[in-house]
């Protein structure tokens, strides 16, 4: 199990534990992830906002890298994957875009490179099965509110990640590690994504909602496969705090990082320092 | 809900140009609402999705640049989702805000544009993004020095914001394909 492994921009800064996580929950199961060597920025919401070619033609220049080395592409942010599918998708759609990916890149791009979240692997190549025989821990009925977002999803077309309004891949691991997880009507809103420096304001609306809601549902923590949804979620609970009074003190913890600890991996390794509310709660329950 | 247009002799409606930048045939839209409903942030907005896309219908011009929603639209994709019709109003909207720096509409709340710039100039230099050189650049741009100003000691210490610049890109291509959009943009005018 190899693949051409695109760790993404926010790996080397407010994703760090995820990219940390990823690797070590990799190592653990026998996936082997081969680092695409000179990868570049996907471009992600400010390429999509300034300019279409731009915004192909930026994940396209690791595609091409990827598509040397033979390998499957895989990334763990929900954002670097929907720019990355979404480039595949414009060069087997639109010729005109196609032509212009080629012109920037230097070579022609045709879409043929397959992109998996690490999520997929997890379920589609490794399964459920072999991940259940290598647990160590149980979440002992830990009550986790799997959250989406948006980018993992949607556009379905595009993305064609699971059901685009119930999801049910990361519930499913996290019921498989033991863990109880919740019927929410939350999964799929957005937390406020890219605005989160400019309109921190809506950021804070969005996000308060989410996390009311999955308080409601009775989480212990929320569960998350996006760079963008957890430093949201997480950095911005101090805000929503001192907007709304609501001490939500909810942990936003990576999907990797609690399959980590049930697979024996120490918390170090995992990156659950840098969680900005302490994820002990969550560490403790386990057995 | 009347909808009002300009329409004196300057109007040049967009519908046909953000149909072209876009990719999407607007005249299927029959107005359900159903974007509305979905959309995160329509009501925090002054028109949500279906009355950008019935402004556009009836001929609006460059005025509908300066809407709130095209710069507080969020990107989530939901609308595009669930539209009956399939059409791609996210990409309506990354063609208005392509035209609002065109036309250099005035900065909105947040100056989103100025964010974009900062950040793809990093990625531009060192082939990643640089956090720390795009913050700084907004935050001086926008005269915001103190907004989130607690945070930064204990992310810093948490590595959540790398202090150097990123290495190991292929600096190069990306250069590359930045230069090959602008040269595209220049052929285009």
């Amino acid at each position: 199990m190899k693949y051409a492994y695109y760790p993404g921009c926010a790996s080397d800064s407010t994703a760090r534990d995820q990219h940390v996580s990823c690797t070590a929950v990799a190592r653990a199961l026998g996936i082997d992830l081969a680092e695409i060597a000179g990868w570049t920025c996907c471009g992600t919401t400010p390429a999509h906002q300034t300019d279409r070619v731009l915004a192909a033609s930026l994940p396209a220049a690791n595609l091409v890298r990827a598509r040397k080395m033979g390998l499957d592409i895989v990334v763990t942010c929900a954002a670097c994957y929907s720019m990355l599918k979404m480039a595949n998708y414009e060069v087997l759609h639109h010729p005109k875009v196609r032509e212009q990916v080629s012109e920037a890149l230097g070579q022609d791009y045709d879409g043929s490179v397959r992109v998996r979240h690490f999520v997929e692997v997890l379920l589609e190549d490794v399964e459920i099965d072999r991940i259940r025989k290598a647990l160590k821990h149980s979440l002992n009925g830990l009550k986790v509110a799997c959250y989406y977002g948006c980018l993992l999803v949607r556009p379905p077309e595009v993305n064609q990640f699971d059901d685009p309004e119930n999801p049910m891949s990361l519930d499913r691991l996290v019921t498989a590690m033991g863990g109880e997880s919740l019927d929410w009507p939350h999964k799929v809103e957005c937390c406020g994504g890219a605005l989160s420096l400019t309109r921190t304001d809506v950021v804070v609306k969005l996000s308060d909602a989410v996390l009311t809601m999955a308080r409601a549902a009775g989480a212990d923590c929320v569960a998350v496969a996006c760079p963008m949804c957890q430093i949201n979620l997480d950095l911005r609970q101090s805000d929503i705090k001192k907007e709304t009074g609501k001490d939500h003190n909810l942990p936003i913890i990576y999907i990797t990082q609690l399959l980590g600890l049930c697979l024996g991996i120490a918390a170090d390794e995992l990156g659950l320092e840098k969680l900005m509310v302490s994820p002990e709660s969550v560490v403790k329950r386990l057995t | 809900m009347t909808i009002r247009i300009k329409k004196d002799k300057t109007a040049h409606g967009l519908l046909r140009t953000v149909e072209k930048m876009a990719d999407v045939d607007l005249n299927v839209c029959f107005q359900c609402k159903k974007c509305d409903s979905g959309c995160p942030v329509s009501n925090l907005t002054g028109a949500p999705p279906s009355e950008i896309i019935r402004r556009l219908h009836l001929g609006a011009g460059n005025e509908l640049l300066a809407s709130d929603l095209v710069w507080m639209c969020v990107s989530c994709e939901t609308c595009f989702a669930r539209c009956p019709m399939g059409i791609d109003i996210p990409s309506v909207i990354d063609a208005l805000r392509a035209l609002a720096v065109e036309q250099r509409t005035p900065a909105p709340e947040g100056n989103m544009p100025l964010f974009n710039r900062a950040f793809l100039k990093t990625v531009e230099i060192f082939g990643r993004t640089y956090d720390l050189g795009m913050i700084a650049a907004h935050k001086i741009g926008t005269k915001t020095y103190m907004k989130d100003a607690e945070k930064f000691p204990v992310m810093l210490k948490k590595r959540k914001i790398a202090l150097l610049p990123p290495r190991g890109a292929d600096r190069k291509m990306a250069k590359r394909v930045f230069d090959s959009v602008r040269r595209n943009k220049e052929n285009q005018k």
